[in-house]
């Protein structure tokens, strides 16, 4: 056990942080100047650290594979940002925003943590509104907030359908002004391909630049991985084209462990897929789930019309729609928490009720709500006292379309179908991942001077985290967490110099990424990069998605092992290594993807039991829901790489002090 | 469809450059326009050619990474959208289509269609920020905001920093992406206190960094996949001119 010391403070649960944050030792300013940290990915939780650490008046580099800081992929999220600030006075608290995470995450995140998130959480949107970040407001000027899934109250704000992008441009300007202000140095299309320890700590990085090609060695007291998560395993998923497992895969290789690699969320409300071609999965938020009801029809021959194209879904009347979500947990209706819906849509599509062609397609569906929720709001504030059925429709659309407009012209793009008209279509897709690199309170790994913060660390959403508390996390580590936690141990740094990037150890990791990049181009094989990548995720979606079971996740663990093999026989990577090449960048990644499968694989396979979006299913209850087994794996699974392919397991227990665990309810 | 693409090739910035012909054959009119890329870089790779480069990453409209010039129009043939979001069935079965980076002074090429944008950074690390450090703010709701300021603030703030104002502009001028910053700040009242700085040291930096003059063509706002407004141009030039007026 003492390779997992998580170090969470002592005392009542509300005390701990309050607590804790005034006793870490502090840093002088003028030894702060001397202090260098490495910041990789400028994400939300990136951004907001390296503008926070350099405003304390640290020494900052921030590197990030994309053209600009500012296209990070916290860009893309849509739906908005928790914080338990109670503006709607409906009973909202530091405490529900705790109770909700932890029962979300279905009693697999720490307590310590997920308070502590809780706790930060309001300070996020006053800093956010004070950098100008152009949250939605009502007409009396105070801030807007709509519900999102596993919750009943409403404590998301929102940016129309862009939040992600708003709070990234101003974690963003935060970064900006400090770059201005030269106590940060940028450097963009650069990608992190190693770190380099030095007598057990963690001291620097080796980056390419993407645009020569030349590998550089960076030198950083400490390094933050603030590098997103590793949805892009699937091949497809939510996630950018370039998103990766690569920079915390390094780490972990380097002896950093990766806790809870099976813990992935599967979002039920994206667009399905359409086609072979198809390269990426674009999500449609869940801020829909407010006003769409989800349904399927009741009668199969009603489905046959509708995937032969002899009806539509807004021809099948009220009484022969099964809205199933509001049939099975009444309670929370449309907004059960993600993985619960999931399941719920692949349960009715495998029993044949899907509407495409695919059979892989659920129904979300508007017209109800904006006819008769908006549009007759609209028309008593006209003076309207008896609209017409058209009527209704115009105003109510004018409604939806001033809270989702983005993502509905999106769909239209997509599809070519305009859903003012006719219901969406969604599917289940990968869209975040809850496992991640295994760090203690202080959001440390358990290689000194390693931190994980945002997506890339596993520590608070358990095994499902709720709508909108990614960008909540990713901005309260780098915000309002890091900033005190990384005192703990630069304090102690203050007496050591700079390291010259011309040490053994540099040089040493530098040759052996230079070895694997000459390797790639040494095998000339017959298979593009994205060959590999779209086998590996076929496997990964079919065994290790939605629902996994042992005989298929054993099959899988030994046909990966067998991509592996091939790929490192057979890919072919064009170009050279000494220019713009981003088949050469694709190929580092999915090599890491490979070996990450298979642990997830294994993982998923070692935890007997189903959990939040891990669905093992020879472990559930007689209606389908997910059968948790507290007595042998209340734990986090961490595990230890000792070569490609094989690991060890550590288990770090979950303690309940303050929440009683019980079978997850939304019925 | 069976298209035919003429692409700008490019080996690196110092390259000269010229056009290649390609075959996509075989293209669903539901792909992407990215996606058909795809599909011609594989086989380009199966035939032991180089693959086309360009910027491309989250393909749903909104990190701005990708920057095509189609048919002489940036993001193509529809308003709104961006190359990502453009799909095929905008096209016709044996059109010829021709791909060409942003062409701007201030976004040499790196390699093919991938153009050094990194001079927009630069401009908004001169003044793009409100100066607030972290766990100085007072309770979000103590500063109410006019819902009409802060929806135009909004429209303003969702520029995706693409850069295709930039290429629609015969000057080549970024006026729109500058105003659009310059906008979503002085609509607000965050920040206010260093807007006579804001500007001039915004607009300071896009001169030094070779973009042109504004001359009112209104292409950019026409080209730009998030459709921001002129009107930001003229918020902008009202702000330079009183920050003139008013600097000291």
């Amino acid at each position: 056990m003492s390779k997992l010391d998580s170090k969470i403070p002592e005392g009542p649960i509300d005390q701990k942080w309050t607590k804790y944050k005034s006793t870490i030792p502090l840093v002088n300013p003028a030894n702060k100047r001397h202090l260098e940290v490495i910041v990789v990915g400028s994400g939300l939780a990136g951004s907001s650290a390296a503008a926070t650490l350099a405003e304390m008046g640290y020494s900052v580099k921030v590197f990030c594979f994309q053209d600009s800081a500012r296209r990070a992929h916290s860009i893309a999220a849509q739906g908005g940002i928790n914080a338990a600030k109670n503006y709607q006075n409906d009973g909202d608290s530091v405490y529900r925003l705790f109770y909700d995470t932890i029962k979300g995450g279905d009693y697999r995140a720490r307590e310590g943590n997920v308070h502590r998130l809780a706790e930060v959480s309001g300070s996020i949107i006053d800093q956010c509104v004070a950098q100008g970040v152009p949250f939605a407001r009502e007409y009396g000027g105070l801030l807007s907030n709509r519900s999102f899934g596993g919750t009943q109250v409403q404590r998301t704000f929102y940016a129309a359908g862009q939040t992600g992008q708003q709070l990234l441009l101003g974690a963003y300007s935060g970064l900006n002004r400090q770059i201005g202000l030269g106590n940060v140095k940028m450097y963009a299309r650069h990608e992190m391909l190693d770190i380099v320890n030095i007598d057990g700590k963690c001291r620097g990085i080796i980056a390419r630049d993407l645009v020569t090609g030349k590998l550089e060695r960076h030198f950083g007291h400490a390094v933050l991985l603030c590098t997103g998560g590793y949805g892009n395993v699937f091949y497809l998923s939510t996630n950018a084209m370039g998103s990766n497992v690569t920079a915390a895969w390094k780490a972990h290789k380097r002896g950093a462990m990766f806790a809870n690699p099976c813990y992935t969320q599967i979002h039920p409300t994206c667009i399905p897929v359409s086609g072979d071609h198809q390269s990426k999965l674009t999500l449609m938020s869940e801020s829909l789930r407010n006003d769409g009801r989800i349904w399927v029809p009741k009668k199969k021959e009603d489905v046959e019309a509708i995937r032969a194209g002899k009806k539509k879904g807004s021809d099948i009347p009220e009484e022969d729609r099964d809205y199933y979500l509001e049939r099975r947990y009444p309670a929370f209706g449309n907004l059960v928490p993600r993985d619960v819906a999931s399941r719920a849509s692949k349960e009715r599509c495998d029993a044949g009720y899907g509407v495409n062609k695919t059979g892989e397609a659920v129904y979300l569906d508007f017209a109800s709500n904006m006819k008769y929720k908006y549009g007759k709001q609209v028309a008593t504030l006209k003076g309207i006292a008896n609209p017409t059925e058209a009527q209704l429709t115009e105003f109510g659309k004018e409604v939806v379309k001033e809270k989702y407009g983005n993502l509905f012209d999106m769909y239209k793009q997509i599809t070519g179908e305009d859903p003012y008209e006719i219901p969406m279509m969604i599917y289940p897709a990968v869209h975040y991942t809850m496992g991640g690199l295994w760090v203690d309170y202080n959001l440390m790994t358990n290689i000194e001077g390693l931190y994980a913060l945002g997506e890339a660390n596993f520590s608070d959403h358990g095994a499902n985290r709720l709508g909108a508390s990614a960008l909540m996390q990713g901005l309260a580590d780098g915000y309002f967490v890091i900033p005190y936690t990384i005192g703990a141990y630069l304090s102690k740094e203050i007496g050591t110099k700079a390291i010259p990037t011309d040490k053994e150890e540099f040089a040493k990791t530098e040759q052996e990424v230079q070895d694997r990049i000459n390797k790639f181009f040494a095998i000339k094989g017959t298979k593009s990069v994205d060959y590999f990548h779209k086998r590996l995720g076929k496997i990964m979606w079919e065994k290790c998605g939605m629902a996994r079971n042992k005989e298929g996740l054993e099959w899988a663990i030994a046909e990966i092992q067998k991509i592996r093999e091939e790929f490192w026989k057979d890919v072919r990577v064009p170009g050279e290594a000494n220019e713009f090449n981003p088949e050469l960048e694709k190929a580092n990644r999915v090599a890491d993807f490979i070996e990450l499968g298979e642990l997830m694989c294994k993982d998923a396979l070692n935890r007997n039991e189903s959990c939040g979006g891990h669905f093992r299913e020879e472990f559930q209850t007689e209606e389908g829901e997910a059968m948790r087994d507290d007595e042998n794996y209340k734990y986090v699974a961490a595990w230890e790489m000792k070569e490609v392919g094989n690991w060890e397991l550590h288990k770090e227990d979950l303690i309940y002090e303050n929440i009683k665990i019980a079978q997850r309810s939304y019925k | 469809m069976n298209l035919t693409l003429k692409v700008w090739r490019q080996k690196n910035t110092n390259d000269k450059g010229k056009f290649e012909t390609y075959k996509a054959e075989n293209i669903s009119p539901d792909m992407s326009f990215l996606e058909m890329f795809d599909v011609v870089n594989e086989r380009l790779i199966v035939e032991g050619k180089e693959p086309i480069a360009f910027d491309h990453d989250c393909r749903e409209g909104i990190c701005g990474s990708c920057s095509m010039y189609i048919n002489g129009r940036p993001h193509g043939p529809n308003n709104g959208v961006t190359t990502c979001q453009l799909h095929m069935r905008s096209f016709k079965d044996g059109d010829i289509i021709v791909v060409e980076p942003w062409r701007s002074a201030a976004f040499p090429v790196i390699k093919d269609l991938a153009v050094d944008r990194s001079s927009f950074d630069r401009i908004q690390a001169a003044g793009g920020f409100v100066s607030v450090n972290t766990g100085n703010a007072q309770d979000a709701n103590n500063l109410p905001i006019p819902k009409n300021d802060a929806d135009e603030s909004f429209a303003a703030a969702a520029c995706i920093g693409c850069g295709a104002c930039v290429a629609a502009c015969k000057n080549s001028s970024a006026m729109l992406f500058v105003g659009a910053k310059v906008t979503q700040f002085a609509l607000l009242p965050q920040g206010k206190p260093e807007a006579t700085q804001r500007v001039l040291a915004m607009v300071n930096q896009m001169d030094a960094e070779g973009f042109g003059s504004c001359t009112n063509t209104g292409a950019c706002s026409a080209e730009c996949p998030k459709e921001i407004s002129l009107s930001v141009i003229a918020r902008m030039n009202r702000e330079y001119l009183s920050a003139q007026l008013f600097a000291e």
